[in-house]
């Protein structure tokens, strides 16, 4: 058993102007199993460069096929932030709050944390500033790696052909 | 595991004429050779008989449901009563669950760890299992979370044949440990945990044992709401244990038999079809804090070796594989605690499911199922799995709803791609202060409090919608902050005010839910302590995709106050919204002389407050989702009117424009804040670095150990548990193959790292061990 949306639905969903009785029903009831498709579909008429969406990774954050096949990280401005299977974070900019004054810029005195304990990591791309991600880590922590989909597999589940270059 | 003397295989007890030992074991290895829980590659009875199926499932989930909402009216906790804290489950004769009630769902597997401590240490010959027996357990050492969930576990016989149990659970409001409150600190070891029992036999033909009625009253300090959560307790597994009896004579024995057996590989199969369903298959990488900071003056312990400020540590990765089944890996965790916020693998294991009911497996259907579905890895020695017996669990879930938010952020990136935004949560809001304490209330009688308001904390945002405010916590998926004047009824605290705490939700394209704050005053106690426990240093939330993490906590008390005085004078109190802690309100309501604490120390003793002293009690909010400046305009001029944000923040955060009009209402100016948006923008690619760039500043840092004790701490007790969490973080930053921090050199107490004694080396104790180690 499986629910169905209109195109203006998912749509809507995505623009946070979906009516609450459907966004209810979407998560009653069993999905609908071409959302993906319908999704991208739709991301892709709304993205400002040609290159395929393969999947969305945030509200500005793709990966992408290239015209020569290859599969990227790509920011909605069209930033490269180079091949899919690499941490998209490590070609990004960083700026960490790391002091009380950097801190107070965000929240009120006492509603965020002690720098020596913790630091706010803000990524933002090089080329539009957007910001893709917020990390919240001890000094020292590594840069995470948050995803590493396994997008030959996924393709599999939902019966599209998966990409040429797919690792 | 070692097979404990006197098991035979063959038994009286079961219809098949095994012993339950030897039960459980063809249990399991059917279920590891197959695959399929109990060896069922085929759902038989369920294909040949689907309507009868069916109809038993739901008449078994209903009578748990019902038994929950018919016993918890028995209780006189708020607790139980207000916040329904409190839940039953049906097991089979395994000890694997069946079906569960509503409430605190965790206990799916706590109480049938129980169980199966109970079948691998022979309690079939001594103390005997008959019809009619209770059996309670709170032991954190064989399953439980944390003490104060009391166990009372009653077996399902027919004709003479032992075919299921039944087991409810109850949260006391107090064990008797060294803090008053239910979830306390102070104590450091089990030894101060409060009344521990492990599977004890405490009733025979349906009564309550004497000696143990006696004996358990008076060992806490509230003997009223122990008695009757007891009651509460018995009487819905009873009515369960009736219900079953009302299906076997419905449908029969052996359809029962086959049902519960066939029920658990349907929800293992649920769970794998869920997987396919909704989520996308590869590596998810994620991690959690939660600081403990113990070298605080206001933090008095009984052992000098427990005043260290240290870390929790909880690195995960989640493997969803292509067969849809998935594997969540903890390795590089840090050591367990002297404190009292130590889990074990049943509390993860069973207590996952809390979360994941409430975005992966939306069903009623939730059972061990899913269980067998997933893998485990929780490394022995870390804080998730402590190789020591003398570990304290009264606040477990201060580290497990931690660990968990970081989860809901993993399996959120999942949804996120795969285009079900409606699923997205960036994560849960550490479900704190837990207000605590006690001595003697207003009814001058002895007594501990432990405020469940803060089972409506703000939630997480959604990739499609704002988080709640003051909506939920991921323990109980019943989320209710209880009434004002029921709370005044349990404690000697008046409400001076109840308000939504202010910019406490995280920032975002959709924000985190706002917490909210009730100021208490003291009143008419006789001696009365209090103490808090929360974040404060830290934060547990990041936010999503952009999000901003939740505000963290602080801490405000007063004592001093003089506001018996000013009420008589008829002047100012203070009230209930602390607006701004950078710009202090309630102080300016105090008499001259009066002692205030405001600072980031969340977690506290026991300190004493006299009548007229005053306590914050604030309840956090949730992370946010996507980046604040694609936030709607509309949206920014809302939280602005609705007063959850403050002027400051809405220009820095989201660059909004305003001004207010002739109603005194703000209006948000588009153009101008699109501008100031852009120029936002700007600064951030001018303040930013390239990250490889800071990269080698951050390893200089690393290489000279510039960082706080407490964060060197982390890092030394999780490479010492992990060789592999150490070659990563010395490949990642390029260290030289000799680098590394530990406890030794940084000079502070390590006890437990070096000498432990875990509780399978006391003798006659076979444990239960259910994931890899």
């Amino acid at each position: 058993m499986s629910s169905k949306y209109t195109r203006k639905q998912v749509a809507d969903l995505m623009d946070g102007d979906l009516d609450w009785d459907t966004v209810r029903r979407m998560l009653f009831m069993p999905k609908d199993q071409e959302r993906f498709k319908n999704y991208i579909d739709i991301l892709q008429e709304r993205s400002s460069w040609d290159d395929k969406i393969i999947l969305p990774l945030g509200p500005h954050l793709y990966v992408a096929e290239t015209k020569d096949k290859d599969l990227v990280n790509k920011c909605s401005c069209g930033y490269v932030f180079g091949p899919y299977t690499e941490n998209w974070k490590l070609n990004a900019l960083i700026y960490v709050r790391d002091d009380v004054e950097k801190f107070n810029e965000i929240y009120p005195t006492l509603m965020c944390p002690d720098a020596t304990w913790q630091v706010y990591r803000e990524y933002y791309c090089p080329d539009c500033g957007v910001q893709h991600d917020v990390e919240a880590p001890t000094p020292w922590y590594p840069v995470m790696h948050d995803f590493e989909p396994d997008i030959k597999a996924f393709y599999e589940w939902v019966g599209l052909e998966a990409p040429e270059k797919v690792a | 595991m070692n097979k404990p003397e006197l098991i035979t295989e063959k038994g009286s007890m079961l219809a098949n004429g095994k012993s339950l030992y030897q039960h459980r074991r063809d249990v399991m290895k059917l279920t590891k050779d197959t695959g399929h829980y109990a060896g069922l590659v085929d759902l038989a009875f369920k294909k040949a008989e689907p309507i009868t199926f069916e109809k038993v499932f739901s008449k078994l989930r209903a009578g748990v449901v019902n038994a929950r909402e018919t016993a918890k009216k028995i209780a006189a906790s708020p607790i139980v009563e207000q916040e329904g804290e409190l839940c039953f489950t049906l097991y089979n004769a395994a000890g694997d669950c069946i079906c569960t009630s509503t409430g605190i769902i965790i206990h799916v597997g706590t109480m049938g760890a129980a169980i199966k401590y109970m079948i691998e240490n022979n309690w079939e010959s001594n103390p005997g299992i008959n019809p009619g027996d209770m059996f309670t357990n709170n032991d954190c050492q064989i399953g439980n979370v944390h003490p104060c969930d009391i166990c009372t576990i009653v077996p399902i016989f027919h004709e003479g044949n032992l075919i299921a149990w039944v087991g409810g659970v109850t949260h006391v409001i107090d064990t008797g440990a060294v803090g008053p409150g239910s979830m306390s600190n102070g104590q450091i070891q089990r030894f101060g945990d409060g009344l521990q029992i492990t599977c004890r036999k405490t009733g025979i033909n349906d009564v309550v044992m004497r000696d143990w009625q006696h004996e358990s009253q008076r060992n806490v300090r509230t003997p009223k709401y122990w008695i009757l959560d007891e009651r509460t307790r018995i009487a819905g597994d009873h009515m369960i244990r009736d219900i079953v009896g009302e299906v076997i004579e419905d449908v029969g024995i052996e359809a029962f038999l086959k049902f519960g057996d066939e029920i658990i590989e349907d929800g293992r199969r649920g769970l794998v079809s869920r997987i396919h369903d909704i989520t996308i298959p590869g590596k998810y990488h994620t991690v959690a804090f939660v600081d403990v900071p113990y070298t605080h003056e206001d933090v008095c312990l009984p052992s000098p070796f427990a005043k260290v400020d240290t870390i929790m540590h909880a690195p995960c990765t989640i493997t969803i594989k292509p067969e849809c089944t998935w594997r969540l890996d903890f390795d590089g965790c840090s050591r367990w605690g002297w404190h009292t916020y130590n889990a074990n693998p049943t509390a993860f294991t069973s207590g996952i499911w809390v979360m994941m009911t409430q975005t992966l497996v939306p069903t009623e259907r939730i059972n061990d199922g899913a269980m067998f579905a997933t893998e485990f890895y929780l490394p022995k020695g870390t804080w998730t799995n402590p190789n020591d017996r003398r570990t304290a669990h009264s606040d477990a879930w201060h580290f497990l709803v931690s660990s968990w938010s970081s989860l809901w952020r993993a399996v959120s990136r999942g949804y996120f791609a795969r285009g079900y935004l409606e699923e997205v949560n960036a994560g849960n809001s550490n479900p704190c202060n837990w207000m605590q304490g006690g001595g003697f209330n207003q009814e001058e009688e002895i007594h501990a409090v432990n405020s469940f308001e803060t089972a409506a904390c703000g939630t997480g945002a959604c990739a499609m919608k704002d988080g709640l405010n003051h909506a939920a916590a991921i323990w109980n998926p019943e989320g209710d902050m209880g009434d004002c004047e029921i709370w005044e009824l349990a404690e000697p605290l008046l409400y001076l005010g109840r308000a939504i705490k202010s910019n406490t939700g995280g920032y975002g394209k959709y924000r985190g839910g706002m917490g909210f704050e009730t100021l208490r005053m003291v009143h008419n106690s006789a001696d009365w302590t209090m103490f808090f426990m929360g974040n404060g240093y830290m934060n547990s939330d990041w936010g999503l995709m952009g999000g901003y993490p939740s505000a963290t906590g602080y801490r405000f008390e007063a004592h001093n106050t003089g506001l018996h005085e000013r009420i008589a004078e008829g002047k100012s109190l203070p009230s209930g919204h602390d607006y701004d802690p950078g710009n202090p309100e309630y102080e300016k309501h105090l008499n001259p002389g009066a002692q205030v604490k405001r600072d980031s120390q969340c977690i506290t003793t026991e300190a004493i407050f006299e009548n007229g002293d005053l306590y914050l009690n604030y309840l956090r909010g949730g992370p946010g989702f996507g980046d604040p400046l694609d936030r709607k305009i509309e949206d920014i001029q809302k939280d602005l009117n609705d007063d959850v944000l403050l002027e400051e923040f809405a220009v820095k955060i989201y660059g909004a424009v305003f001004s207010k009009d002739s109603n005194g209402d703000y209006v948000v100016d588009s153009d101008k804040t699109l501008a100031a948006q852009k120029k936002i923008r700007k600064d951030r690619i001018s303040r930013g670095v390239p990250v490889k760039a800071w990269m080698e500043t951050e390893r200089q840092r690393i290489l000279d150990k510039d960082a706080s004790t407490q964060v060197q701490q982390m890092f030394a007790s999780s490479f010492e548990l992990s060789q592999s969490f150490l070659d990563k973080f010395r490949e990642f930053w390029d260290l030289p193959s000799e680098w590394l921090v530990t406890e030794k050199e940084l000079g502070i107490p390590a006890f437990g790292s070096k000498h432990a004694m875990d509780l399978s080396q006391m003798p006659d104790v076979s444990t239960v061990v259910l994931v890899e180690e």
